[in-house]
């Protein structure tokens, strides 16, 4: 998270208008950095060739005109299932091989137009399903604070960046906690927005319904400004709100924590919960106590069917969206194929990883006709049963506070054999997703083996500047450490010994 | 709606029962779910872009000039249009179909009932309508001329589409094929489709079964998958027809299935039977909301909405003293019947009294019923336009209103004028085209035919009256045809009579 020129995107601003630094500098310390560490880390599908040319010619635009937005000149990076144009994106999967993008995901075009830098894009379970960047076609990424843990998924890549210091700031995507859960991992601020906040244009679809594109960062004030950056209508996305993303910036200065209620589901802090994760979580409740947030029972019933309807409903639309990957117009396709339903099956089979193969099925199988009734149309009236709970609670409550995963960073191939088991790390993510409610994960310390433990805070739709605030006085309790990968940068220049 | 069982025509004794699905698209300017242009004829896959490709990434936003033409349609075949309205995704593999899935309607529909009236030689009947709705077309896979390998073509993929079922309320090929003109001829009217059948702009699939007369179930439907010409719809349903009763007279069953109809051999063939059926996984579109419909888009259509086709026959009747079955025919193009009516208008101001209105009325009609249809028929809409415009026409017919010109020489004219691209009143300067209808000349002539036939005027007299149209012959010869008969037959009775 640190790097030696700033640590927010105020003060990258601030330093860069007075000459503290150059754009040019900056981009040239994260690149090299990342070109150090990457090899190790496995965090970077592809790297931005043109970064530091583009760094120059902002720093040339600043020198004439200066500049408009704290952005301008801004280093990130983002996940690879989100398109920029001219650039491979590979969801790391060998079925997109090849492939080049002829648009900008809307989400990445509005930092680009306030001058941001994208670095390079990074790695992910194959399609964005995973908790752990295991599925990935191009192998896993590592944890920065622990190279033998995973750095949870799907957004691992993205979420492992920001936490090494690689970038200050990246994108990810949340379909049942891709953002979240690998944010509490790597010890950084993480937040999904309500569906329809930011438009999926250009976000390769995992599950249409419940997909949404979010930033890592180091802090909340950051994210909010990534995501008023982002936020609002796009004409390319009919599912985005009319509502104007600045309001996020008004519910943030306007956020106290001592008038705000925090609703508990008791439930949730109990059986399966990690017990160091469990006891971080409590003494954060009496922390909030101690600043004046006052806690209000709540429960949400059906939430205990989250996973379920989930498996229902997201594999149900990621059969239907992966449908486009036959082979037929670009990307992978197996060679000399006997006919047209081999060259379908060949390439598919030999396309997809196993994880996709699977929740391809699953997905099939709950849309077929004969079991869709009873499967995903079922899942979806439950899932307007636990949107239903939710909205009831936020009756009497601002925000719920819940962990944001039941375990600690586990370790490579310790959930792979058992997909049930990986499924379960998004028990207290998924239902957000379901709900379409904003959610973000917030560090709040290490665990006794030195791993991050994440704290998640869900809202009401629309209310991710008021989450976002509490995210911040929440921070406030906890400086984080940094990594061990930190200290193993002694060759990266610094503002200090420019050459 | 439908008539009484008695009516209702038999084939070998058996019954028919179709409904028909028509797929008609929409005269939109760009795509139903990109901004890629609308239309036919361009090189491969140049009317393309990454959404209609199916990349990755890509969402679907909804034309709503596609709704619109959608709801004019609707309110011209009487339709419910719904207030809400649902996408749902339709899954299939195919290389034509860039997401493998088609975007359609399905749960509900933008417009559900609906009717249109039809005649045939069995009568009038209203065709119930069971739905109509939006959905995208798919692209065209080219296997002709490429050996080993096949080309898709995806220009038409994602051109919309509106879907029109039918209720199984047609009882015979003649009724198919007056529903399908009729439909067409609404569609084109209300601009909502160029309803071109050559460029695939209208298509239909057929569903087909017999039973007994008096039988209140169906009998197993047959599908007939894109039937693309009236004649062939017509023609595959005459085999289809027999093909089920021979089987069920044989003692076979009709089995549930989709066919071809091969126009070169004139005969349906399998394509898939019910085991085969695909299972389509409906399930909602999530990228895109439900579809609202308002008032207001509903009344601005409805202001829209030109004349129909029902409405202008009644009014050529009602209005205009044409006859029915004439009003019917002139409806039938919409270009034809533009130019009857213009021409109509121009007698109108220019015709002295109701008479003599009628007079013109009536020889418009006949010449455009005979001579205009049967030229736009062969050549297309251009003979309407040019030397032979409405303008030409009505001069051309007022020279046999005010008889300086037959009405035989006025068709022969016409012909000429097309082929030799001159207009009419030009050719008949040329070639001295004139009537003869001065009394005197007139007189003249008869008293000429009458002095050489002295034993047929006596024959006549002494009451041989048949012998008339002889003499009336025998001076239009005298003539050169150039002669007014009207005016020959009044001298000759005044001659002979007198």
């Amino acid at each position: 998270m640190s790097n030696p020129f700033f640590s927010s995107l105020a003060e990258f601003a601030k330093g860069r208008d007075s000459r503290k630094f150059t754009i040019e500098e900056v981009a040239r310390y994260f690149m090299s950095r990342t070109e150090q560490l990457n090899p190790s880390l496995n965090v970077c599908l592809s790297l931005n060739e043109n970064a530091i040319n583009r760094a120059r010619q902002l720093d040339a635009r600043l020198a004439r005109n200066g500049a408009d937005s704290p952005f301008f000149g801004y280093p990130i990076m983002i996940k690879d299932n989100l398109e920029m144009e001219g650039f491979p994106t590979t969801c790391a999967s060998k079925i997109l091989e090849g492939y080049i993008s002829r648009r900008t995901a809307t989400s990445v075009a509005r930092l680009l137009s306030l001058g941001a830098i994208v670095l390079g894009k990074t790695n992910l379970d194959e399609f964005a399903m995973g908790s752990s960047t295991e599925n990935s076609a191009f192998g896993p990424s590592k944890n920065p604070w622990n190279p033998t843990r995973v750095p949870g998924g799907s957004s691992g890549g993205s979420a492992a960046a920001v936490a090494a210091g690689l970038a200050p700031l990246s994108l990810g995507s949340d379909t049942g906690g891709s953002i979240r859960q690998p944010a509490a991992f790597c010890g950084v601020l993480g937040i999904k927005p309500t569906y329809g906040r930011i438009s999926r244009s250009g976000l390769v679809a995992f599950s249409s319904s419940l997909d949404q594109i979010g930033p890592f960062s180091g802090s909340a004030s950051d994210a909010l400004e990534a995501l008023v950056a982002m936020g609002g209508r796009d004409s390319l996305d009919m599912t985005t709100t009319e509502r104007d993303p600045g309001e996020m910036r008004r519910d943030f200065a306007a956020t106290r924590m001592e008038e705000t209620q925090i609703g508990i589901p008791e439930v949730l802090f109990g059986e399966g919960l990690d017990p160091s994760i469990r006891k971080r979580l409590l003494e954060l409740r009496e922390a909030l106590g101690g600043k004046g947030a006052r806690e209000v029972p709540v429960t949400l019933p059906h939430s205990a069917y989250g996973i379920n309807v989930y498996y229902l409903v997201a594999t149900s639309e990621a059969s239907s969206n992966l449908s486009r990957f036959d082979g037929v117009r670009y990307g992978f396709r197996v060679k000399n194929p006997a006919d047209l339903r081999t060259m379908y099956e060949e390439t598919r089979d030999a396309g997809f990883g196993d994880e996709v193969k699977r929740r391809i099925l699953l997905g099939t199988f709950a849309l077929s006709a004969g079991y869709q009734e009873a499967f995903y149309r079922k899942a979806r009236k439950v899932q307007s049963l636990i949107r239903k709970d939710f909205m009831e609670a936020f009756q009497h409550c601002d925000a719920i506070l819940t962990p944001t995963s039941p375990t600690p960073p586990f370790a490579f191939g310790e959930k792979t054999g058992d997909p049930l088991s990986m499924y379960l790390s998004d028990v207290y993510t998924i239902t957000a997703n379901l709900a379409g409610l904003p959610a973000l994960s917030v560090p709040v310390g290490l665990d006794g083996q030195g791993l991050p433990v994440g704290a998640h805070l869900i809202g009401p739709p629309w209310s991710e500047g008021r989450l976002l605030k509490l995210a911040e006085f929440i921070s406030a309790l906890y400086p984080m450490p940094l990594p061990e990968v930190h200290a193993g940068h002694p060759t990266v220049k610094g503002p200090g010994d420019r050459g | 709606m439908s008539t009484s069982i008695h009516k209702r025509p038999l084939f070998r004794g058996w019954e028919v029962v179709v409904g028909l699905e028509v797929h008609t698209q929409l005269l939109t300017r760009t795509k139903l779910f990109c901004r890629c242009d609308n239309r036919f004829g361009a090189p491969p896959n140049t009317l393309v872009c990454p959404v209609c490709l199916g990349h990755p990434g890509t969402l679907p936003v909804l034309n709503e000039e596609a709704v619109r033409l959608g709801i004019r349609a609707g309110l011209a075949a009487g339709c419910r249009i719904s207030p809400v309205s649902t996408f749902e995704r339709k899954h299939y593999f195919y290389p034509d179909l860039p997401k493998g899935y088609q975007i359609s309607q399905y749960a509900q529909p933008l417009l559900t009932g609906g009717s249109l009236k039809i005649r045939t030689d069995a009568g009038e009947r209203e065709i119930s309508i069971h739905r109509m709705h939006l959905e995208e077309d798919a692209g065209k896979n080219l296997h002709a001329g490429i050996p080993d390998s096949s080309h898709v073509d995806l220009n038409r993929a994602g051109v919309p589409l509106l879907e029109i079922v039918s209720d199984p309320d047609i009882h015979s090929p003649d009724e198919a094929v007056d529903y399908l003109k009729r439909l067409r001829l609404l569609l084109r009217t209300t601009r909502v489709s160029d309803g071109n059948m050559e460029e695939g702009s209208f298509r239909c699939d057929i569903n087909l079964s017999i039973r007994k007369p008096g039988s209140t179930v169906f009998g197993t439907r047959v599908e007939i998958k894109n039937v693309n010409s009236f004649r062939f719809v017509h023609k595959a349903m005459v085999f289809e027809i027999d093909r089920q009763i021979d089987a069920i007279e044989a003692g076979e069953k009709v089995l549930l299935e989709t066919r071809l109809f091969d126009p070169s051999s004139g005969r349906t063939k399998a394509m898939r039977s019910k085991e085969e059926a695909l299972d389509y996984r409906y399930f909602p579109e999530p990228d895109i909301p439900l579809l609202v419909v308002s008032d207001s888009m509903i009344d601005s259509q409805r202001r829209a909405l030109p004349e129909l086709p029902e409405q202008r026959a009644d009014r050529y009747c009602a209005a205009l003293g044409v006859q029915r079955a004439d009003a019917e025919v002139l409806v039938a193009e919409e270009e034809l019947a533009h130019y009857f009516e213009e021409g109509m208008e121009r007698f109108r101001s220019t015709s002295k009294g109701e008479e003599s209105f009628k007079k013109a009325r009536d020889r418009w009609t006949s010449f455009i019923l005979s001579e205009v249809l049967r030229e736009t028929n062969r050549r297309g809409a251009d003979v309407l336009s040019g030397p032979t415009s409405v303008e030409h026409a009505v001069g051309l017919i007022d020279r046999v209103l005010s008889g300086s010109l037959s009405f035989s020489q006025a068709k022969e004219v016409y012909a000429r004028a097309i082929e030799e691209k001159k207009t009419p009143l030009d050719l008949v300067e040329e070639s001295g085209l004139v009537q003869m209808s001065g009394e005197d000349e007139l007189l003249a002539l008869v008293e000429a035919v009458l002095s050489d036939n002295p034993g047929e005027v006596a024959a006549y007299r002494g009451g041989k009256e048949r012998l008339f149209g002889f003499f009336v012959g025998s001076v239009m010869k005298k003539s050169n045809g150039k002669a007014n008969p009207e005016k020959v037959n009044d001298i000759l009775k005044a001659k002979l009579n007198g």
